[in-house]
């Protein structure tokens, strides 16, 4: 079957510099990204801040230029596809943002914003059919048709990312690009907006390209699990393998920086205090902090292998 | 010690005097960390800045109780006084280390203004303290570092150098407000690892405020949980993981992401957190708990239920192991 998301390869470079910096020549956001997402499957792209994950998820959605690699919608190539083609095709790739309080319009009410992909993509529908598609998508996100007239700011966050979430299903999207959508939420709520997720994936054959830095998220909700560093994916597999047996040792500084569950768990005496944060300019990107590295990391290519991870000295 | 002593406090929404913190007492002892945990609107960061009387200039005032630093009352001190206590006595850590910091002075300049603010300390002193204070937390090149201004470090390296600040004229006691939600994850094991070896060092109380039950699980020694203005459980941390007594810690904790199962439906709390102005009569979780009943509809006391140090603001805490 052919996978619903295809990338190949996908490229990125930013050039330096702003208003108060000096020009500091280009920077590698993403540097040769492959992943495929299957109908109904959650990938998640988890990493820390400057990994390139969200570039990586923008390239996805077109939402960036792709500077070199293929990106594949259901098998079609719209890698150079101009804005006014793909505005046709948008309605196939959603995204919901990471909050809740930034992402709709205060001045818009809450059914005109959730109506504004009909007025790109369905635009036949009459106003009443408007506000009727828009009634029943706010319902399949646990919302009644009664806050239809009101604006954001008289939402609760979980309400406000529950609209977000409306927002995107609307056009009926086969993918939901959704960065970062629960790390702004308390915990309570968090554990709700999870749910829904789930269920409306589960209702609708959704497929999630699912953008974190919380493993502890991620676990509950992805199938497989790419890991980026630097602008590289550093290990990908199954998310039973990546949690389970990882290899990177990237990877493994993730997992053990996730928070414990229990007091008795405690293990901070062998936590460094230290600053350690330095990335490799060349070689392997992680040399500087990791545990296992050895001479050779400073000229490996950084190419995942086929069990899926890109390391010359992987964990047990 | 630090003594919140059944402090209530109101902010005024459209004119209306509206109380958002009730009846908050706790006690931070040195050399010991203390965590106040609770969900956005609860009032635990309007609590940790009132023991430095901050926020009065936005409206909140205090409706009744008192602060106390070695029995004495901060509401009773001059402004002087207040300067010193505040960084001298006791420091803050905020959550967002871009914005506490100036982005138009070096770091060597902001560090070394609040130590020769409290210290009588030449320049040449105080500089050697803030290479001293740098390398303190973590920072190697402590001296060129001086010369950076802010925009040129990580998150993980600015909290660093709050945290340097924040150490700058040997408080007693810190007060962390989330000191690591807006950093990476790799970053915030070191973060919390520096904190807690840096609060062992020097002796000092730490209150620890946050949302995460992880930091707390990993950091503190006592807990206090708050819900809607209200301290609802309270005690050591052990017994506060292993034994949960009010409701609502039991159904926060089955919340958290890392003991949830994969792929199954995760517990969740019915309903919303009442605002301040909307909170029930009765126990402020009512209209949300399962075991609710008529004698929750009138005021619960701080300490309805106890074992030793532990305490809930719970009439049905006998029910809740079962």
């Amino acid at each position: 079957m052919t996978p619903i998301l295809t990338a190949a390869n996908l490229h990125k470079s930013f050039s330096g510099g702003g208003m108060f910096r000096a020009v500091t020549g280009e920077k590698r956001a993403v540097i040769d990204a492959s992943f495929e997402l299957a109908a109904g499957e959650t990938l998640a792209i988890v990493g820390e801040s400057g990994s390139g994950k969200s570039t990586t998820a923008r390239m996805a959605m077109r939402l960036l230029p792709i500077d070199s690699g293929q990106m594949l919608w259901d098998g079609e190539d719209v890698s150079s596809l101009s804005a006014r083609a793909l505005r046709s095709r948008r309605h196939f790739i959603q995204m919901v943002f990471q909050d809740p309080f930034a992402s709709l319009n205060p001045r818009m009410k809450i059914w005109e914003s959730v109506a504004e992909g009909l007025r790109v993509h369905h635009r036949d529908l009459s106003h009443s059919q408007r506000r009727q598609r828009v009634a029943e998508t706010l319902a399949l996100c646990g919302l009644d048709d009664s806050g239809m007239d009101r604006y954001p700011h008289q939402f609760s966050g979980g309400q406000r990312q529950r609209i977000g979430i409306a927002r995107a299903l609307v056009v009926e999207p086969k993918v939901l690009v959704l960065d970062e959508p629960v790390s702004a939420l308390d915990v309570s709520v968090q554990a709700q907006i999870l749910n829904l997720l789930n269920k409306l994936q589960r209702d609708r054959g959704l497929s999630y390209l699912f953008i974190s830095h919380d493993l502890s998220v991620v676990r509950h909700i992805a199938d497989r699990v790419a890991v980026m560093f630097a602008g590289r994916i550093v290990e990908t597999g199954s998310a039973e393998t990546v949690f389970g047996r990882c290899r990177h040792p990237y990877t493994q500084a993730l997992l053990d920086a996730r928070p414990i569950a229990h007091p008795a768990e405690r293990a901070l005496d062998s936590v460094p205090v230290a600053a350690d944060e330095g990335v490799a300019g060349s070689g392997c990107p992680f040399q500087l902090r990791c545990p296992r590295v050895q001479a050779d990391c400073a000229n490996f290519d950084c190419r995942l292998n086929a069990e899926g991870y890109a390391c010359l000295h992987p964990c047990r | 010690m630090l003594e919140v002593s059944d402090l209530s406090l109101s902010v005024s929404i459209q004119g209306e005097s509206v109380e958002a913190v009730s009846g908050v007492s706790l006690k931070l002892k040195a050399g010991s960390v203390l965590g106040l945990v609770g969900e956005s609107g609860c009032g635990k960061s309007m609590t940790a800045q009132a023991m430095l009387r901050l926020g009065e200039h936005q409206g909140v005032t205090k409706a009744g109780g008192d602060i106390l630093i070695d029995r004495q009352s901060l509401f009773s001190m001059d402004d002087e006084t207040l300067r010193h206590i505040r960084g001298g006595r006791i420091a803050m850590i905020f959550q967002e280390p871009m914005t506490a910091l100036n982005p138009v002075f070096s770091v060597g300049s902001q560090l070394i203004e609040v130590i020769r603010l409290h210290l009588d300390m030449d320049k040449r002193q105080a500089r050697a303290r803030a290479i001293g204070l740098l390398q303190d937390v973590g920072m190697q090149d402590a001296e060129q570092l001086l010369a950076q201004y802010p925009d040129a470090l990580s998150g993980g390296m600015r909290q660093r150098v709050l945290i340097a600040m924040a150490m700058a004229a040997d408080p007693d006691y810190i007060i962390a407000d989330e000191p690591t939600t807006a950093l990476d994850v790799s970053v915030q094991k070191r973060i919390i690892a520096l904190l807690l070896n840096l609060q062992k060092k020097r002796n000092l109380g730490l209150l620890l405020v946050t949302h995460d039950f992880g930091l707390v699980a990993e950091m503190c020694d006592q807990v206090a949980v708050m819900y809607a203005g209200q301290i609802v459980e309270a005690g050591p941390v052990k017994e506060i993981f292993d034994h949960p007594a009010h409701p609502y810690t039991r159904a926060l904790m089955g919340c958290r992401p890392e003991v949830s199962e994969p792929g199954v439906l995760m517990p969740v709390i019915g309903g919303q957190v009442p605002p301040p102005g909307r909170w029930p009569a009765g126990c402020h979780f009512a209209p949300r708990c399962a075991l609710a009943d008529n004698a929750c509809q009138a005021p619960v006391a701080a300490k309805a239920w106890r074992s030793g140090e532990h305490i809930a603001r719970c009439l049905h805490v006998p029910e809740v192991g079962q």
